[in-house]
């Protein structure tokens, strides 16, 4: 009967009214925030960060962006392995499941094939000016294979045909080259240099250049190999045949 | 210095293009990487403590490994594991592909596994190498993708479910070290922990900051009470990815929140903290051993097995500064190498007992044996461990416990850690009773042979952790060369 | 100094509710959806961290390169999520399926 009532509740509550937990809840977070908001507003302004360590430094890194400096030249070994993360949610997401389509034509019409066909060329083409720009201004890898990525996505979402019959090792090899060459470069300043990552000075510009322009298509692809949301048909080895057959198969 | 982490990204991004020869690369890789660390461990006691500065820029604005004691054992625990790990996994597959129906999912599985672990090796050794706070924040990351991939591998609807639970807790972890490091940098300008440590004094957004990591990486080395979603996910995870997941993945959170408060918060933490975090430690101890013996299910004994273990590492909080003579880091270390070792070989020999007999459940273990001897025999010897009985690693740490808890007068710790090593021997004798114990009916059940390499890892990591006891002066020395005040730095990146 | 504040309290606000929705919803997109706003918050207050008035000066780059590696691992542990969530929802409804099904042929039997 208690059950019942409380069940009840619960089902006309739902969506209207917290119960007793999640007021407690609230209340909790409410001290939380004010807590650290008033550390917030007190906390002195003293401290400039490493603004200047970058401004003295930043003739010596290549490019004339602070942030792409800092982000490919000071602190490149935490790009690196941003760009592994990237690669580890697509394994990750072709490891769970077969990527979803449709199979059958799609009914676009001509509007959204203009779009598309009209649109396409154009984010590839902002996309390379991102990327070159990044030197000077903002842009960069990141924000060029975002572009990439949008544009992959408009033809995933149109449904094309070619889509489905793209072969797994292309997309193997456009996935893993923007890593995989910036790990060579990586290796290769360290036989120059001595340091891993550590550009030689003439050459740092058109070095960080030539890693941004290969990690922007290797995240275009991963972006829209990660809205696909599945491994392509053929990606497997060979299936070999079972030699001999268990009866018992559970969950493993 | 640098070989640990970039040996593993090449051997991963090569698995993940090539689509043949996976077991080779791994294997190479991981042999390599033993090799590699090794050979840091030798440099270490040659020349003490080392930093390695990425790209030649210097600390604050670049980005520093570092070598010392705890690090360099840490990676000497990855790597060994990570060789057995790799040996027994590909044992595991081969298994599987050959005698169990449904073979094409199982290589989907395996085709996958490699890469991910890989890359989940690298950025395990970046997590113990690295020296700065924001480059921590993506190691962490990397390696909670990889997990959560891996522990979703295995296709059951339990894992999923698991595995996605998993994926947002540790995603909420890293979010909340994260606005600690927001903090931390609002109020030092520094992300470098060599230079943090002289620069932190005791201020409200310092304490904040502390509190905040402390909480992120909490949840990602599952106490008590943040301990849920730890059971689901190793339990039901394929059992190379549960070796992974409870011998090192969680290692590497704790080993983060321990240097935090030890090396860089020294002044901020308060004895009240320190006992905050024996108390938590204290519940977890008892809480999973009451939980471990109530299971019905080997794997899920195990996990629980792991919760109550990590509590020991906590109890380490409020007894590691007590006697000068031993290291901060001994008792720490001592527990982490021995859990590491004996739950791998119990993880392993819970797959292989799954293989053999097609199930885990506790009650029809019976005479397993007669067919099993190896695994059973590592069983043994893990269990050892895992009570603390001497010479094992586990004993060692929990001496050094109960000593510090003894000298300093702070006898309830003792009592917590002599319980929780008794409720420890009754869950590891349950089962190795149903071991033992061979009922009339019993017929040897006519399934395929384990491979050896399904057999031997388990028996060989079990020895380790037994004999990592009699050869503690190693690790003791490894330590007391790893702290001294000198500090070599070395450009070139050391191999 | 206001503008920091103002930003800096946002992204705690935004902070707070998204740690909020986590714990009350059980909907999984909810869930990935309130990570989503925490960690926006996070970077609100990590690029608030850098700003300085204009006639004192540069900005700070190294928040801005914190952020910028934050949104792109905040974008691949969402997308790895809302896959998770897919394949959940995918296998509970087969195993609910399976278990009606021999759930069914039990009760068939005993006719």
């Amino acid at each position: 009967m208690k059950t019942e009532k409380k069940s009840i509740r619960r089902i006309r509550n739902r969506g209207k009214r917290l119960d007793a937990w999640q007021l407690l809840l609230l209340f909790l977070l409410l001290c939380l925030t004010t807590v650290l908001g008033t550390i917030i507003w007190t906390m002195p302004e003293n401290t400039s960060g490493l603004t200047d360590a970058v401004a003295r430094l930043q003739e010596q890194s290549g490019v004339e962006s602070p942030v792409t400096a800092v982000l490919l030249n000071f602190r490149g070994y935490d790009t690196l392995l941003e760009v592994m993360v990237l690669l580890l949610a697509v394994i990750g997401a072709w490891s769970l499941a077969k990527a979803p389509f449709s199979g059958q034509a799609a009914d676009t019409g001509p509007v959204q094939m203009g779009v598309v066909r009209l649109l396409v060329p154009l984010m590839f083409l902002v996309a390379a000016y991102l990327v070159w720009q990044g030197s000077h201004l903002a842009g960069g890898a990141f924000q060029g294979g975002a572009i990439l990525g949008a544009a992959g996505v408009l033809l995933l979402v149109t449904e094309l045909l070619f889509l489905p019959a793209i072969p797994a090792l292309p997309l193997r090899i456009g996935l893993v080259f923007g890593p995989l060459l910036f790990v060579v470069i990586a290796l290769f300043c360290l036989c120059l240099t001595g340091h891993l990552l550590g550009y030689p000075e003439q050459a740092a510009g058109g070095l960080i250049l030539l890693i941004e322009t290969a990690c922007a298509i290797s995240i275009g692809l991963t972006l829209a190999s990660l809205f696909a949301g599945g491994h392509p048909e053929d990606d497997h080895p060979q299936s070999v045949n079972p030699t001999e057959h268990s009866d018992k198969e559970e969950w493993p | 210095m640098i070989s640990p982490i970039i040996l593993p990204l090449i051997a991963g991004l090569l698995c993940f293009l090539l689509n043949r020869r996976t077991f080779a690369i791994a294997l190479a890789a991981a042999v390599a990487n033993l090799l590699a660390v090794c050979f840091l461990t030798y440099q270490l006691l040659l020349f003490g403590p080392m930093r390695c500065h990425m790209g030649g820029w210097q600390p604050p604005l670049g980005i520093t490994l570092r070598s010392d004691g705890p690090a360099v054992l840490m990676l000497l625990m990855t790597a060994v594991t990570g060789l057995a790990i790799t040996v027994y996994a590909r044992g595991y597959f081969s298994h599987r592909i050959l005698n169990l129906r449904q073979a094409t999912q199982h290589q989907e599985q395996q085709r996958y596994f490699w890469p991910l672990w890989m890359l989940l090796l690298a950025g395990l050794n970046g997590l113990f190498l690295s020296n700065d706070i924001f480059n921590l924040y993506v190691t962490l990351e990397i390696i909670a993708i990889a997990a959560a991939s891996l522990a979703a591998l295995s296709g059951k609807p339990a894992s999923q479910l698991a595995s996605f639970r998993y994926l947002l807790v540790s995603l909420l972890g890293s979010l909340t070290y994260l606005l600690g490091v927001v903090f931390l940098y609002r109020s030092c300008g520094i992300l470098d922990l060599d230079i943090l440590q002289h620069h932190v004094a005791n201020g409200p957004g310092i304490r904040a900051a502390l509190a905040l990591m402390s909480i992120g990486l909490l949840l990602k080395t599952a106490l008590v009470p943040l301990h849920f979603w730890l059971p689901p996910t190793h339990a039901n995870a394929l059992a190379p990815v549960s070796v992974i997941l409870s011998g090192l993945v969680v290692k590497g959170s704790f080993y983060l929140l321990f240097r935090l408060w030890f090396e860089i918060f020294t002044q901020l933490i308060t004895p009240s903290a320190l006992n905050f975090m024996g108390t938590l430690g204290a519940v977890a101890i008892l809480w999973g051993a009451v939980q471990a013996m109530r299971q019905h299910r080997l794997k899920l004994m195990v996990a629980y097995s792991t919760v109550s273990q990590l509590g020991y590492l906590f109890i380490a909080f409020p007894l590691s500064r007590i006697d000068e003579s031993i290291q901060v880091w001994s008792i720490v270390i001592f527990m982490a190498l021995g859990h590491a070792c004996a739950k791998s070989a119990l993880f392993m020999v819970a797959g292989a007992v799954f293989l053999h007999l097609g199930h885990d459940r506790i009650k029809d273990l019976n005479g397993v044996r007669a067919s099993l001897p190896i695994p059973v025999f590592a069983y043994g010897i893990a269990g050892v461990s895992l009570m603390g009985l001497p010479p094992s690693a586990g004993f060692i740490g929990k001496w050094l416990l109960l000593t510090s808890s003894l000298t300093s007068s702070q006898w309830w710790w003792a009592l917590v850690i002599i319980t929780g090593s008794l409720l420890a021997m009754i869950y590891v004798f349950r089962v190795m009773s149903r071991f033992f114990v061979i009922p009339e009916d019993y017929s040897v059940t006519t399934s395929a042979p384990l491979s050896p390499l399904l057999e031997w890892p388990a028996l060989i990591m079990a020895l380790i952790s037994l004999f990592l006891g009699l050869a503690a002066s190693w690790p003791m020395k490894i330590l007391a060369t790893g702290n001294t005040a000198l500090t070599q730095v070395f450009p070139g990146g050391l191999p | 100094m206001i503008t920091t504040l103002l930003y800096s309290m946002t992204g705690l606000l935004l902070f707070a509710m998204g740690l909020f929705t986590l714990f009350i919803h059980s909907h999984p997109l909810r869930k990935i959806l309130a990570v989503n706003v925490m960690s926006t918050g996070v970077f609100l207050i990590m690029v608030a961290t850098a700003y300085k008035p204009m006639p004192l000066g540069n900005i700070d780059p190294v928040p801005h390169a914190m952020v910028l590696t934050g949104i792109v691992v905040s974008v691949s542990v969402t997308a790895l999520a809302l896959l998770l969530a897919c394949r959940v929802q995918e296998t509970s409804n087969l195993d609910l399926l399976e278990r009606k099904k021999q759930a069914r042929i039990p009760e068939e039997s005993r006719r």
